[in-house]
């Protein structure tokens, strides 16, 4: 990771609509920027476009009109599986629901994209998703299958998982909508520490002022344009 | 491991219920193939075996005589009616090298001159009408293994000695070293002893055909140094005609097929075969629809784990794979159950229907050819029917199966 923040992300003019016969405009021009260990919340009402940005900006989903760069590459002409191997690689996501494979223990869960991009299982990788379930806390849970955990330990799974790969990026969407406080309390208190030991970006979306406490430069949308983009000193 | 095994393997236990019904299906299906096709076989080796027991697969002739017309020299002739010669046993022209030509040629095994021809046996006042067939026992042993028919007495054929029938040495009273007479036409005949007795469990051969020395057999018939035909064994049996066309080709004899001999039989066997196919091709559709139904369910029941394993860098290729990997371990799994159920199926069936004799009413031929070839259809199918879902499970879109799941 550089010394000095670099472009991690970089959005000029986004637009993205939905429909052909009644045509919806979701995002009306985002311009946005983000860099290399920024702690960013991402804030608004319920639809006011940040899950479909967040999207755009984690290569699900693709803008109707404007550019995105990745790490200063345009992704726009990149092909789907071009795309899939930059998700794989620079990009780490925490949904709302965890969104774990229940067919697999934690430590199968975390260490996935990394088996997914090289093709077999190795104790290296073996290795270092324990590591990053030892981070979060869930050592002594590594072999549970993910059904067995609890809410704030699935989330937490989820957060190892985004890290493995090293992403340069973390996408966040609603973290926490689904933890107590305390859990989300101890989700935020997680994501920071990543953030400020390794240098890690984290865009990460909310709508709940608390948690967007817990950022140093908070975003806010409204009706898809960015209304505010505030730093929390 | 590689991963597309490790999702795939994992997937299959995680739903163990969903698995072991479709692998259920899959047995049941390659099982019901493996036994119909044991059956199927069994009886046709065994009906070809009991015919070809007692024949050689193709028989070489010499040219049946044509009506001769001399016309009056210088007349014109008015014939109103051509009327056929009576055959009689005549000798092939050169028979040996004949004998060594189809020796030669491709796809024969064996070939055995024989003459043979109609007589009577005669005792006291009895007598029943005899097909004789005069061999060297050296050389029609290696088209029909005569002597494993044998129930008494041994297969000599030296001097006047003669084989016969159960069924005929019954008719006519004698035993083993008896004697009888056989007579030919033209007057021709001598004093036999009984040396040998066979059962070839059918009535009509075992009360007509008798075997003598082939020398024996060219002094009845009046053919000395002759043969009347060369039988001959090929390398498969179903392929008799080919073989019979060949030598048609080669020498310019007649030769038949036992298939031409026996055209009813032959469409019984191909019946019998379509109708085993037909069967076997229905029960591989209905196996292929079920592998496709339940990969198809776990392509709907896993569209959210397939978006987060494509969101988390999971190549579509991958995703493809998985549900192929599946499907042939599906299809594998499931002829193994097959296979032991078809094997169970099949012994079950043959040790419960038995002849008097003890020997099975409906023999089975269970072949490691057969299993492999069930295993492979059932693989083929597997991999077959996780085309459409693979492809189905490439194609979802991340974003909207995480959302919509």
């Amino acid at each position: 990771m550089a010394d000095h923040p670099v472009a991690v992300l970089q959005a000029w003019d986004i637009r993205k609509t939905y429909g052909e016969r009644v045509v919806t405009e979701v995002l009306k021009g985002i311009d946005f920027e983000l860099a290399s260990r920024e702690f960013c919340a991402l804030t608004g009402p319920s639809g006011c476009g940040k899950t479909t940005f967040l999207n755009l900006a984690g290569l699900l989903d693709r803008q109707t009109e404007g550019r995105i760069l990745l790490d200063g590459e345009d992704v726009g002409p990149l092909s789907d599986e071009e795309r899939t191997t930059l998700r794989g690689t620079k990009l780490g996501f925490v949904f709302q629901f965890h969104h774990l494979l229940p067919a697999f223990t934690a430590l199968e869960n975390v260490m996935m994209p990394l088996v997914a991009r090289h093709g077999r299982k190795t104790p290296a990788m073996s290795d270092k998703a324990s590591y990053l379930l030892d981070e979060v806390g869930l050592a002594d849970r590594e072999r549970y299958k993910v059904t067995d955990l609890s809410g704030g330990q699935q989330q937490r799974v989820a957060i190892a998982r985004a890290l493995v790969v090293d992403p340069m990026l973390v996408l966040a969407d609603e973290p926490t909508g689904n933890l107590d406080t305390e859990s989300s309390a101890q989700v935020m208190e997680l994501l920071k520490a990543f953030n400020e030991r390794a240098g890690t970006a984290f865009l990460i979306v909310t709508h709940e002022e608390s948690i967007a406490a817990h950022c140093r430069r908070v975003v806010h949308m409204v009706d898809g344009v960015i209304d505010s983009d505030r730093v929390v000193v | 491991m590689p991963f597309e095994l490790f999702v795939a393997v994992r997937y299959l236990r995680d739903q163990p219920f969903q698995t072991g019904l479709i692998l259920s299906g899959i047995g049941v299906g390659v099982g019901v193939i493996i036994f119909l096709s044991a059956l199927i076989t069994g009886l046709q080796v065994s009906i070809i075996d009991r015919t070809l027991g007692s024949q050689a697969q193709v028989f070489v002739r010499p040219i049946e005589e044509a009506p001769r017309i001399h016309p009056p020299r210088g007349a014109e002739l008015l014939a109103t009616t051509v009327e056929r010669p009576p055959q009689r046993v005549r000798s092939i022209d050169g028979w040996q090298e004949v004998e060594a030509l189809l020796l030669r040629s491709p796809g024969v095994t064996g070939a055995a001159p024989t003459v043979t021809g109609p007589a009577f046996a005669v005792r006291g006042l009895g007598s029943i009408a005899l097909s004789v067939r005069g061999i060297e026992l050296e050389s029609y042993r290696s088209i029909v293994d005569v002597e494993s028919r044998l129930v008494e007495g041994n297969f000599d054929l030296a001097g006047f000695n003669v084989v016969v029938g159960t069924e005929l040495v019954r008719q006519l009273g004698v035993s083993l070293g008896g004697r009888v007479r056989i007579q030919a036409a033209g007057d021709r005949g001598g004093v036999y002893t009984i040396s040998g007795i066979f059962d070839y469990n059918s009535v009509t051969l075992n009360e007509s055909l008798v075997f003598i020395s082939l020398r024996g057999a060219q002094t009845l018939f009046g053919i000395p140094g002759g043969v009347s035909a060369i039988e001959v064994k090929g390398r498969d049996v179903f392929e008799a005609e080919a073989l019979a066309e060949q030598i048609r080709d080669r020498t310019g004899l007649v030769a038949e097929s036992w298939m031409e001999q026996n055209g009813d039989l032959l469409t019984g066997l191909r019946s019998q075969s379509m109708s085993s196919i037909m069967i076997q091709v229905f029960v591989i559709l209905a196996v292929a629809l079920g592998i496709a139904s339940v990969l198809a369910v776990s392509v709907a029941q896993k569209a959210r784990e397939i978006g987060i394993l494509r969101a988390t860098g999971t190549p579509s290729g991958s995703v493809t794979r998985i549900f192929f990997i599946q499907g042939g371990i599906l299809g594998g799994l499931g002829s193994l159950f097959g296979i032991a159920l078809g094997i169970v199926l099949a012994l079950f069936f043959a040790s419960v229907a038995r002849n008097p004799d003890g020997s099975a009413t409906f023999p089975v031929a269970l072949t490691p050819l057969l299993y492999g070839r069930s295993a492979l259809i059932a693989i083929g199918v597997g991999l077959l029917a996780a085309v459409l879902p693979a492809r189905e499970a490439s194609r979802l879109d991340p974003a909207t199966a995480i959302r919509n799941g």
